[in-house]
């Protein structure tokens, strides 16, 4: 329930946005290629239990290739099953789940984070900014494979542990872009005038200044949840995921990969479906930058 | 006077341009004819969005991707510069039309010395060799009157001051030898004192060169000085074509006659003879109304006369002056204000600013190995220092200097955005030189505000109108409940002339004058004693501006507000201000009423800065005085006198060696200078009065 309703809280928002006016309709049609792959994979992750034609777990027939039928019952194997025999099309369908889940809650919150030092560091400069640039430069100095198997074999690997680890990884980076527009904003007349009527600091960062940042963070964030769906793979793949037995594109990829000569589509299939997701928020960030480019 | 050959250098017949634009065509100039003979310098003006920069862009044929022209003929020494292929306009753009723009720093390459950029104009043009293109690179920077041209040419731009660099982007222009020159605003961006002298630099060009010049400018007052002719632009079409003496006697177009009214010229007068601003605004280019586009801000409007058909530029009965306007033979000669609103000079109460002996310094940390060895690590750059003065309640107080001058650095410790190094600050009583803002109580808050410079940073652009003078008022605590708040906005909305129905815009759906009318409007929301305005006007346009002055004046006399008035143009202080405090480097050069400061005895810093501020009145002669040099650094000023560097009237070495002493020529009129009041007392005015006999 949870997770459906946090996945719709993104994307329909995302759509609001792009749909939502007409105007940026006509205007981008990278940004609206982009829109729908996401609604697609969005769909999919909401509806899966009624689309999908089998259970994601149960195993049924092993080495199944694509488009055979299921000997022991209904159904066909649209893109066959593993080697487990575990419809994969089922697998996908449910993944889904977990990526659209955890990517835009896990950047959610490395935003929070990234928000929350950058505009202090913005804001204050000198011994705090100086502290803050410093812890960053420290964790981005770290390879980031590195540091994502360090976090989550200290702190074990679970939901909440993935979303802390790329927390970690990509605050850092939010951080110094945050920092950088606030060096800019501060500067302005209102926020000096916002000042002068003696209004707190927090309320200057993010009442004055921040939402006048958000322009170039909305793009970032587009771009960043594509990274995040990778990093989830990626995780996924190194054993570092969601525990299985519960299908996680990435975790699908390590399981098959040493069959990947011989039956393909067990490994490619879970590929594909992250490239399109991927290149969904790409292109519309791409998108949304073609726009704000344009006024 | 000119000398008419058979073919006018430049011909621009029935020019229309466009840009071509997501949202449909924009026709930026419409119908635009102008002759120019060689030699002759014309200057260009109007307001902003006028179009008087795509018509240089124009005869540059450099509109851009998505700019075309539409219609019309640029004839430039008889060819049509529009058939011209590529190369052959490669070959006239540089070479014998030159463009100089507003940014010096724009357009210098800041990666190449001076004397690559300079010496590449001929030997790309004219194939010469290197050591004469030096050559010839030497003397033009001799003619356009640089100092030390060898050290310039090995500099590189940032070495450079602004004035310096403006010199040298209009010496590069004259090395092309070219026979037109465009200029596009090239003295905005600096100085007063430095725009003086490279004002006088271009009057003489054309007398020294003979090349043909286009003045574009949004300043009367500098037209005046450089031109012979000048083109009034209104929307995109030219309304009023003539000679200078012409168009200044009698300006004959309504926009022309409206221009002047809203030129705080020396003849106005705050409250004998206030400015008249034009009422409504500028078209915006695809809401142009039909017929004539002045039409609905004209006072000379007639129905089914002025709003028929395009109106052609029509021959008056001066000799090539050209009027836009059907009514020009009917239109008054001197414009008409219905009566005309006199004034009750404000009534001056007691003070409630003092600044004694106020200083503010900013250490500047030097982290080198030398600098710590030699104990000398940290300097400091004196903003302020020994600041001064007093301001009275209901009184408007000035203070002018050039850019760097700690004007706005005062500004910042009297509104507690820093804190003075040093020094008394009195307001209201209290001693606030030491309190940061964050320690003010709301009261003091609200009785102390600012207006500020630009208009598009002061309004912040992601929340709404009402939403930000509403916050005002709840934080100073004039109101707490939502309804009353409400209502305190619109009363606000009201008192700045702006309809009711902005509380719920934007600021990115306002102009710039309508953003700065809500800067005032929130500055005036705690009922403030005292507002200090930091070059409130000096970013709108000419007739914006003229409105926004004089509903400042009459909101600060409904208050009985102190206003601090921080300018850099003297004639803007002349006109509203009743004290002028002028400041040079940190400190004040000369303090005393206005009366006072625009008449001898002068400081000799006040005496250059008014003879550079250009006057749009041909019955006022000004007196010509050229500072030489640069503004000394603030981190190292000279020991004695500030100005002694650049003083023409320096005594001797005592101006060096020691600070000048206060010498008061009456109660509260102080100049700081080592000359004699007596001497200073004999020096004849900068500006005179002359009554050329019309005609």
């Amino acid at each position: 329930m949870a997770h459906s309703v946090d996945t719709r809280g993104t994307v329909s928002s995302t759509l609001w946005r792009v749909f939502g006016s007409f105007k940026l309709l006509r205007e981008s049609w990278v940004g609206m290629i982009g829109t729908g792959i996401i609604v697609f994979w969005a769909v999919v992750a909401v509806l899966a239990p009624l689309i999908a034609p089998f259970e994601p777990n149960a195993t049924l027939q092993p080495f199944a290739r694509p488009f055979s039928d299921y000997a022991a019952g209904d159904g066909v194997f649209w893109l066959g099953t593993d080697h487990l025999g575990r419809d994969i099309l089922s697998r996908i369908i449910w993944g889904s789940r977990t990526v659209l889940f955890y990517a835009p809650l896990a950047t959610a919150s490395a935003y929070l984070v990234g928000i929350l030092m950058g505009v202090a560091a913005g804001y204050f400069r000198g011994r705090i900014d100086e502290f803050l640039s410093f812890l960053a430069n420290v964790i981005l100095s770290f390879p980031v494979l590195v540091l994502y198997i360090l976090v989550i074999t200290t702190i074990g690997s679970s939901g909440i542990n993935i979303i802390i680890a790329i927390t970690f990884a990509s605050a850092p980076g939010i951080m110094r872009i945050v920092r950088g527009l606030v060096l800019d904003l501060r500067n302005r007349d209102y926020v000096a005038a916002a000042q002068t009527r003696g209004e707190s600091p927090w309320y200057i960062m993010l009442v004055e200044i921040l939402p006048n940042a958000r322009g170039p963070l909305i793009v970032d964030a587009c771009l960043r949840l594509g990274y995040v769906v990778i990093t989830i793979g990626v995780l996924g793949f190194l054993g570092l995921g969601l525990p299985p037995p519960d299908p996680d594109w990435g975790g699908m990829i390590n399981e098959t990969r040493s069959m990947a000569l011989a039956f393909p589509s067990m490994t490619v299939i879970p590929c594909i479906a992250i490239s399109s997701l991927v290149l969904g928020f790409n292109l519309i960030a791409d998108g949304l930058r073609e726009i704000s480019m344009r006024d | 006077m000119t000398v008419h050959t058979e073919i006018p250098l430049l011909e621009i017949e029935g020019l229309c341009t466009s840009y071509f634009t997501r949202a449909g065509e924009i026709p930026a100039v419409v119908d635009f004819s102008l002759t120019m003979q060689a030699g002759e310098s014309v200057g260009l003006v109007g307001e902003s969005g006028c179009g008087k920069s795509t018509v240089a862009m124009a005869i540059m044929q450099y509109l851009g991707n998505n700019g075309d022209i539409v219609n019309g003929s640029i004839r430039f020494k008889g060819r049509d510069l529009k058939a011209l292929s590529k190369s052959e306009l490669q070959q006239v753009r540089g070479s014998e039309i030159a463009m100089i723009y507003q940014e010096p720093m724009a357009a210098l390459n800041p990666s190449l010395t001076i004397s690559a950029q300079l010496t590449e104009v001929p030997i790309v043009h004219e194939g010469v060799s290197q050591s004469e293109a030096t050559a010839r690179a030497v003397d033009m920077l001799n003619s356009v009157r640089l100092p030390d041209p060898e050290r310039v040419l090995a500099a590189y731009p940032h070495q450079l001051s602004g004035g310096q660099q403006q010199r040298v982007v209009i010496a590069m222009a004259l090395l092309g030898k070219p026979s037109l020159l465009l200029l596009d605003e090239p003295t905005t961006a600096l100085d007063v004192t430095v725009e003086a002298s490279i004002v006088s630099l271009i009057a003489d060009i054309s007398r020294e060169f003979g090349t043909a010049q286009l003045y574009i400018s949004h300043n009367m007052g500098l037209i005046l000085e450089t031109c012979e002719r000048v083109c009034v632009m209104y929307s995109g079409e030219a309304v009023e074509i003539g000679a200078v003496q012409d168009v200044f006697r009698h300006p004959t177009h309504p926009y022309t006659q409206g221009l002047f009214g809203c030129i705080p010229l020396p003849s106005c007068d705050k409250n004998a003879r206030p400015l008249v601003p034009i009422r409504g605004q500028l078209p915006l280019p695809h809401e142009r109304p039909s017929g004539c586009f002045f039409g609905p801000r004209c006072d000379s409007f007639r129905e089914n006369l002025c709003d028929q058909s395009l109106i052609p530029m029509m021959q008056s009965d001066r000799t090539r002056h050209f009027v836009r306007c059907v009514r020009w033979r009917d239109v008054p000669g001197e414009r008409q204000v219905g009566e005309v609103k006199r004034k009750a000079p404000a009534e001056i109460g007691e003070e409630v600013l003092r600044a004694d002996g106020l200083q503010k310094y900013y250490p500047v940390y030097d982290r080198s190995l030398a600098a710590l060895l030699s104990g000398r690590s940290v300097r400091y750059v004196k903003a302020n220092e020994a600041l001064s003065f007093g301001a009275r309640v209901r009184e408007t107080v000035a203070i002018v200097g050039e850019s760097g001058c700690g004007k706005s650095t005062f500004a910042k410790v009297l509104m507690g955005l820093e804190t003075a190094t040093g020094g008394e600050l009195l307001f209201a009583g209290d001693d606030i030189s030491n309190s940061p803002v964050r320690e003010r109580s709301p009261k003091q808050l609200g009785s102390l505000q600012i207006v500020f410079q630009n208009p598009n940073d002061t309004l912040n652009p992601s929340h709404t109108i009402g939403g930000q003078i509403g916050r005002v008022i709840r934080k100073f605590g004039v109101e707490s409940e939502p309804q009353k708040i409400r209502d305190r906005v619109y009363e606000l909305l009201d008192t700045v002339k702006l309809p009711r129905d902005f509380y719920k815009r934007r600021p990115r759906q306002l102009s710039g004058g309508q953003k700065q009318r809500i800067g005032i409007a929130r500055a005036f929301a705690g009922n403030p004693k005292m507002v200090i305005a930091d070059e409130p006007i000096s970013a709108l346009d000419v007739s914006v501006a003229a409105a926004v002055t004089e509903l400042l004046m009459d909101i600060q006399q409904e208050h009985g507000t102190t206003l601090l008035f921080i300018s850099h143009d003297l004639s803007v202080v002349h006109y509203l201000a009743d004290r002028i405090v002028v400041m040079y480097l940190g400190q004040i050069m000369e303090r005393g009423t206005t009366e006072e400061i625009f008449a001898p005895p002068y400081h000799p810093y006040t005496e250059a800065l008014l003879s550079a501020v250009p006057i749009a009145d041909l019955n006022v002669r000004k007196r010509e005085i050229v500072l030489e040099g640069v503004v000394p650094s603030a981190l190292n000023p000279p020991k004695g006198c500030f100005f002694a560097t650049r003083c023409p009237h320096r005594i001797g070495p005592i101006c060096d060696e020691e600070p000048p002493p206060f010498r008061e020529a009456s109660s509260r009129h102080v100049i700081t200078c080592h000359i004699p009041l007596e001497e200073l007392r004999d020096v004849e005015p900068v500006f005179q009065q002359v009554d050329v006999a019309t005609e």
